[in-house]
């Protein structure tokens, strides 16, 4: 597909053909990448047995990238009308004339990289009925609140969406695929002597088969009944176990200081450090998207180059920085298959796992706290002075087992200490919605801020 | 070049002129074709332009235009949403029909809908209207705020500067006769700035946004707003650790009004109140914040980034006082919510895009002035924290727990502001904090402009508010 090494595949050929022809009108030396998009979208929000929302929705669009004299301009247009394709075009090109003078400007040139396979369609999903869909929703909610009578429901909710899209430019990369996922998620509340808690907790599969519904629905009932009665902590230097939803979050925030374009424009802490020890020797990151167990499983890049494997750091050393085909020329290296939208990113990352589970992590901790949730990271954490600081709710670990359950506090310490401080890596990977997978962490020497 | 497009070089013409009530009154009745007693056609066309520099260069220029269709139909209490670019008749019936069959458990019916005359609301007089504008003038702001920026300190190693504005027309048609029209323009400039020194990289974030159109620049100083980014950078190289735990905090007018819309503002959202997840339901008139606090959402404001001639569905913005002297006097209401309790809608049924179904969004929110000097607020504050500028924020509304990021903090110390503070994030609990608020200042200022997030939907608004102290808030440093 990316490098014409890809076996035969789905094509979306009236797509392709569409991008195809607006890269033919290129002229002289001038750079075109176009990509056109088709998706359908399935939303159905369940309240107390009704369906309360569902929304069927159907998109397109194609977004044109125009290079011209190192200078760069984009166009977007949210529809496929014959006449809206030409002038989406002409309007890129305009836009470059307006932009400076970019020496390291260009599209990506193919690398020769196969692409790594992977199952993004799935049929028992494209055949799956609507009435099944409301079905699952349903059941969810029951699921979710029937278990204690402290418990109701906010929302339940079904949601799945397919996409196709073509992708060409005048490197010759060119190439479609079509993909489709689906979740159900549920979000529910507890009362007890006036207080009120929340919990929340999805189902994930290629297809509603695959779902757990009921591991779902006992997840969003423990997170929302286990905080009631939560008291506000004292503040304290403390040990912290992450739960694997946070873990992902902070491996999310570590892998965007890792990224190239930042580190060549003097916007990460980590640049001029390749080669020296940034972590705990327990921590071995991993940016692998041709990993099918991660839910954001890819085979190209956003410049169309294959997905890659990439070992970020390797028992605490800094191996390497993620990069386009743009931040690679400008560093004076190699994409690593990293382009995301018109920038640079990690695409699916994960740690090394540990041997331990998270009640033998706790097991072993005598004074702490279990990070269930974190609240405000948007807003607490800044990847490039690395100051992190977030509202956080969880369960105290006293001797050796958690404790009593705590809220309305924050966490907070520097994300080169935090990778610095890792006492310990859990065995419970969870492959969770995002781009990172979650385990339990734990870190010693955090500062806990409560009463 | 080629300026001529058609797509993007229109100029604003009213959506009503391009789609006939014959057409949207057949578009309604085939909405209720299943029996649903609703139906409503929304319409937008938006084009936006954005430029964003980087590394001392202007590293792209963009433009999008989306133009299409959402049709809602609501049966019972179900509803039923389906949206289509494809704005020919054939279109948008196709999208009326799989509304109705998403909301529809009934049986067909023959309705007739007589569309009243159009409501045009203009949210605002803009004078330059953006698509005027010569590109080029639009990158000139991004030179000259990054020359101003870089001029400030030689500690400035990096600016990115990001300029965009954005054109919206909408059209919104339903079963009741509502036929309503808005254009809504607006104009953004942000620019951040990273310096570096013995403590590493530090950064600094200034924003200026309207709606209004070009004259903005007019009226405000981009290389002014560089300037700032810069200096707050600089500050924070000498900047300590924040404390950690509870201390009385001053918030500098202007920088805190995302407290409010935290720490109540999403709280006294009708559908969130409805479920209740919200712990501001049942509470309307009784005393929820101190006596000090009137907070008002306000769509009026029609300079402001929140501003709206219409709501997205159809209903004419307004002002609406929310708390009065700490007393809970309404929630504010979308069309669903206001309908299942027999009341007036408020103007705050919003959305995203013509991609998304309406819901109960804030406009512009803020609190009302008090009677105290903001120099005497820090002065009366012996040992403390002054927030001169606040980052983001979010809030949990079943519980009311809420946090809010500083980005730019200094230490109060016998009542005089003193050393920078590093960034951290201020967590509190809503009623609590409302309660807590012991002195209000003046100075009244609006903030910048914001995009608050609600179900993976991002809405742009404002917040406002004058100077103020919270007697006791949890600042999540790492110092003790």
């Amino acid at each position: 597909m990316a490098t014409g090494s890809t076996p035969k595949r789905h094509t979306v050929d009236d797509l392709q053909a569409i991008a195809d022809r607006i890269v033919a009108e290129a002229k002289g030396d001038e750079q075109i990448e176009v990509s056109v998009g088709r998706s359908t979208d399935t939303d159905i929000r369940v309240y107390r047995g009704q369906v309360e929302n569902f929304v069927a929705a159907q998109s397109a669009g194609v977004s044109v990238r125009v290079i011209t004299n190192g200078r760069t301009g984009t166009s977007h247009a949210g529809t496929l009308d014959e006449s809206a394709l030409r002038e989406v075009l002409a309007e890129a090109r305009e836009n470059a004339t307006f932009a400076g003078e970019d020496e390291w400007a260009g599209l990506a040139e193919p690398d020769g990289v196969p692409v790594t396979p992977q199952d993004l369609w799935n049929e028992q999903l494209a055949s799956c009925p609507t009435e099944r869909k409301i079905d699952i929703a349903m059941e969810l909610e029951r699921l979710a609140v029937g278990a204690d009578s402290r418990l109701r429901i906010d929302s339940s909710n079904y949601s799945d969406g397919a996409h196709e899209e073509a992708f060409a430019s005048t490197k010759g990369i060119r190439g479609s695929y079509r993909s489709n996922s689906c979740y159900a998620s549920v979000e529910v509340l507890a009362d007890d002597n006036g207080e009120t808690q929340t919990g929340w907790s999805y189902a994930l599969g290629k297809h509603p088969g695959e779902f757990d519904l009921p591991a779902a629905g006992r997840k969003a009932a423990e997170r929302a009944t286990r905080l009631l009665g939560a008291v506000k902590p004292p503040s304290k230097r403390t040990t912290v176990v992450l739960d694997p939803m946070v873990t992902a979050q902070f491996l999310s925030i570590i892998g965007s200081t890792l990224n190239g374009e930042s580190v060549v424009k003097g916007r990460s802490m980590f640049a001029n450090r390749l080669g020296e020890t940034v972590a705990s020797p327990l921590i071995t990151l991993i940016d692998d998207p041709t990993d099918s167990r991660a839910y954001t499983a890819t085979e190209l890049d956003s410049d169309g180059l294959a997905a890659r494997r990439n070992v970020l750091m390797d028992r605490g050393q800094l191996k390497m920085f993620v990069h386009s085909s743009y931040s690679a020329r400008r560093a004076g290296t190699k994409s690593t298959g990293n382009a995301v939208g018109s920038g640079v990113g990690c695409l699916a990352l994960q740690l090394v796992p540990g041997t331990k589970s998270q009640q033998e992590l706790i097991a072993g901790i005598d004074d702490g706290v279990l990070i269930d949730s974190v609240q405000g990271l948007h807003s607490g954490v800044n990847p490039i002075s690395g100051d992190f600081s977030t509202g956080a709710s969880g369960l105290i670990i006293r001797n050796g087992a958690t404790a009593e359950p705590v809220r309305e506090f924050t966490i907070a310490s520097t994300l080169q200490r935090m990778l610095q401080d890792v006492l310990a890596v859990g065995n419970d990977i969870d492959w969770l919605p995002m781009r990172a997978a979650g385990l339990s962490l734990v870190i010693s020497d955090v500062t806990m801020s409560g009463a | 070049m080629q300026a001529e497009s058609r797509l993007w070089g229109v100029s604003i013409v009213d959506l009503a002129q391009e789609f006939d009530t014959g057409l949207l009154s057949r578009v309604l009745d085939r909405g209720r074709s299943t029996g649903a007693a609703f139906s409503e056609v929304f319409i937008e066309d938006r084009r936006n332009v954005s430029a964003s520099l980087d590394d001392g260069k202007v590293e792209s220029v963009s433009s999008g235009r989306d133009f299409g269709a959402g049709i809602r139909v609501i049966n019972g209490d179900t509803t039923g949403y389906a949206h289509t670019a494809d704005l020919s008749e054939r279109g948008l019936m196709a999208a009326a029909d799989a509304a109705a069959a998403a909301a529809s458990r009934g049986d067909g019916g023959k309705h007739v809908v007589a569309l009243g005359p159009v409501t045009r609301q203009k949210v605002n007089n803009v004078r330059v209207v953006p698509s005027d504008v010569p590109k080029a003038r639009k990158i000139e702001l991004l030179m000259i705020a990054n020359d101003a920026a870089r001029g400030t300190d030689s500690s400035i190693v990096q600016v990115s500067a990001g300029y965009s504005d954005s054109t919206r027309r909408i059209l919104v048609a339903n079963s009741d006769g509502i036929l309503a029209t808005d254009e809504q323009v607006r104009t953004l400039f942000r620019l951040s700035a990273v310096a570096n020194g013995d403590t590493g990289l530090q950064t600094g974030y200034d924003s200026l946004g309207h709606t209004i159109g070009f004259e903005l620049f007019d009226e405000e100083s981009v290389a002014e707003l560089a300037a700032r980014a810069a200096r707050q950078a600089v500050t924070k190289l000498k900047a300590r650790p924040a404390p950690s735990g509870a201390t009385p905090v001053v918030i500098k007018r202007g920088s805190g009004g995302v407290l409010f819309h935290e720490a109540c503002g999403h709280g006294l959202e009708a559908d969130l109140v409805a479920r209740g997840a919200s712990v501001y339901a049942n509470r309307v008139g009784e005393l929820v914040a101190s006596p000090l606090i009137t907070l008002v959402d306000d769509g009026t404001m029609s300079r402001e980034w929140g501003a709206i001639g219409i709501d997205d569905e159809g209903h004419v913005s307004q002002r609406n006082t929310l708390i009065e002297n700490g007393v809970l006097t309404d929630y504010m209401w979308d069309y669903i919510r206001s309908r299942n309790e027999n009341r007036p809608q408020s103007g705050n049924g919003r959305r995203q895009s013509y991609e998304h179904l309406p819901m109960v969004r804030m406009t512009n929110t803020f609190v009302l002035n008090g009677t105290e000097e903001p120099d005497d607020i820090i002065r009366a504050t012996e040992k403390g924290v002054y927030v001169a500028k606040l980052g983001g924020g979010s809030v949990n509304t079943a519980t009311g727990d809420f946090v809010f990021g500083m980005t730019e903090a200094y230490l109060i110390e016998n009542g005089e502001i003193t050393e920078p503070l590093r960034e951290g994030n201020l967590i509190g609990n809503g009623p609590q904090v409302l309660a807590d608020i012991d002195l209000l200042g003046n100075d009244f200022a609006m903030g910048n402009p914001g995009t608050c997030g609600k179900d993976g939907q991002g809405v742009p608004v404002g917040d406002g508010q004058p100077t103020l102290r919270v007697k006791s808030l949890t600042i999540g440093g790492t110092a003790a």
